[in-house]
């Protein structure tokens, strides 16, 4: 195996990538960028580099501020390899990779994690039938193709995302049938309690309000506090049927869009055995890391949603500060370089948080649409694992997600337990009476993405 | 099979197209997408089915993440069309159930045997 040398391997090119790849690289360090994408952005920036103006005029003001941090990346010396799927990080820093049907391989002094965030399973009945996708997928196809569905249209579930995406439809010319939000008056109240928290952060208020009036103006039905969801359709969706108010509502839709939040992607910080926790205002896994973004896992790092979801902004200053602790480590800059340097960022970053409370109460996912009540419905949508089976193997003793794989291939499909490990986590700790940390995660191995005896020899 | 696109184009960028094959059915497409995009804008409905139920399966994610995309592309199985960008006479196959493992089939052997 051939191990190219080098200072700094960063791991996903999002806003905390590029921005975290960028600082190492002014401060003298030789760095290389690895990103699955065929182009810089990471998904909330997705396409950036080559979105028309117009497009970026569509898609509106925060994505377009996503081309100043590809514009410094392209002015840096980082070395960006595109399509590279990282496989494995070691503990030692071997990071290997498959690009082009080939394996490649650096031996880093140090290693930057900025894997982002995915978005969070959302298992309801139908919720695998084709027609059906997150919020972010389709925002995806707008951002990189220029393309939107049509026939009808449903938004559903909770979170900023759900919202911007159906604005940003709005001014693509895309009509949307409803938006059924799961938020309810309560979540109001609860979510109360942070607002004074909130109004310092005024901009992301302001800019959540706005994008809700203009759905309203836009005339698009706004359903809230929707409970029962349900995609129906027989080999791909037709409708959505849900309860509001007591009600059965059914609206037909070939496409439904579900978004319920983003959860930190864990996959290498979990396989690395770093520690983790339960987080219980954002309830998901967030590896433990020091105030630089530093794992308990020397000279590896972890910068952006992947510790914590904090968004695009904050992930970039998070990106420059887990930098910045990386040099330090390395030699390159002094603790007192590294300290007054941080110190505006820190401010910055601390400004941008603010919100956070907020939105996390005020868009916690309801427990039904993460621990699904019915039986019937998948959970593992790899190997077909449905919540009842989860619940019929903590009776027969099963007593976490690990010991589950082996009653029933539950997380053992291609995705690798990404689209279930959390509601795996959560039905388990329920039915247990335990909390999630006490039932833990799946135990993730290499390879974390998946690579054939063949790409493996190739070597 | 495909039908009438669930999508549909909602800017003019991109006028150059390639030429694709979804299984044996010609497909054109615009230049620069992903292989996921280009099949749903072409009216791709179903990538494949589950190997475990048989049910129809087609993008989630479109980011990597879930794995419902996979389809062959030219004769290499379980490649996640999310992640790859068309290219002009790419042969794009659905996948039904599990992967074939890509071995050539043995000769069968025929042996005569002499009393």
């Amino acid at each position: 195996m051939n191990l190219e040398p080098i200072d700094v391997v960063v791991v996903g090119a999002g806003p905390a990538g590029m921005a975290g790849a960028r600082t190492l690289s002014e401060l003298g360090l030789s760095v290389v960028l690895l990103d699955e994408q065929c182009a810089v952005g990471g998904q909330i920036y997705r396409g950036i580099a080559s979105a028309s103006p117009a497009r970026r005029e569509m898609l509106g003001p925060d994505y377009a501020a996503g081309a100043k941090l590809a514009d410094a990346l392209r002015g840096s010396t980082v070395r960006h390899e595109t399509g590279a799927s990282v496989w494995q990080v070691t503990r030692e820093r071997h990071v290997h990779y498959l690009q082009n049907g080939k394996v490649r391989s650096f031996a880093a002094k140090a290693v930057l994690l900025a894997t982002g965030a995915m978005e969070r399973p959302f298992p309801i009945p139908g919720w695998t039938l084709p027609g059906v996708m997150t919020a972010g997928a389709a925002q995806i196809l707008l951002k990189t193709a220029g393309i939107g569905p049509q026939g009808p249209v449903v938004l559903a579930g909770c979170g900023p995302l759900l919202y911007l995406l159906g604005w940003q439809y709005l001014r693509a010319g895309i009509a949307i049938s409803a938006l059924v939000d799961t938020s309810r008056r309560e979540d109001y109240w609860r979510a109360r309690g942070h607002l004074l928290a909130a109004l310092r952060a005024w901009p992301y208020l302001r800019k959540g309000v706005s994008l809700l009036r203009a759905l309203r103006k836009g005339g698009v039905p706004h359903y809230t506090g929707a409970e029962g969801l349900q995609v129906e359709g027989e080999g791909q969706a037709q409708a959505l049927s849900f309860t509001v108010d007591g009600q059965r509502q059914h609206l037909p839709a070939s496409t439904v869009l579900l978004h319920q939040g983003v959860v930190p992607n864990i996959q290498f910080t979990q396989a690395l055995r770093a520690q983790h926790r339960w987080d219980e205002a954002q309830l998901c896994f967030v590896p433990e890391t020091d105030r630089w973004g530093a794992l308990d896992v020397p000279f590896i790092s972890v910068a952006g949603d992947g510790a914590g979801i904090g968004g695009a902004q904050a992930a970039a200053i998070q990106g420059r500060l887990a930098a910045l602790g990386l040099a330090r480590d390395l030699g390159s800059i002094t603790p007192a370089q590294r300290d007054s340097t941080a110190a505006p960022l820190r401010a910055e970053l601390e400004q941008n948080l603010r919100i956070r409370p907020f939105l996390d109460a005020l868009y916690r996912p309801r427990e039904e649409n993460r621990i699904p009540p019915r039986d019937d419905v998948t959970v593992c949508r790899c190997e077909e694992v449905t919540a009842g089976d989860v619940r019929r193997f903590v009776e027969l003793g099963c007593s976490g997600p690990n010991q589950a794989k082996s009653f029933g291939r539950c997380g053992m499909g291609p995705c690798q337990g990404r689209m279930c490990g959390l509601t795996v986590t959560e039905i388990i700790a329920k039915s247990r009476g335990l909390t999630p940390d006490e039932v833990g995660y799946y135990r993730i191995r290499p390879p974390i993405k998946p690579i054939t005896l063949g790409e493996l020899a190739s070597g | 099979m495909p039908t009438d696109s669930l999508f549909r184009r909602v800017d003019a960028e991109g006028a150059r197209t390639v030429e694709v094959t979804f299984d044996d059915q010609p497909l054109s497409v615009p230049a620069g997408l992903t292989v996921a995009a280009a099949l749903l804008l072409g009216g791709v409905r179903q990538f494949r089915t589950s190997p475990v139920g048989g049910g129809p399966r087609a993008p989630y994610c479109m980011m990597g993440v879930c794995f419902e995309c996979l389809v062959e592309i030219d004769g290499v199985p379980s490649r996640q069309s999310c992640l790859i960008e068309v290219a002009d006479g790419m042969r794009i196959r659905s996948q039904q159930g599990a992967r074939d493992l890509p071995f050539p089939q043995p000769e069968a052997v025929v042996m005569e045997v002499q009393p």
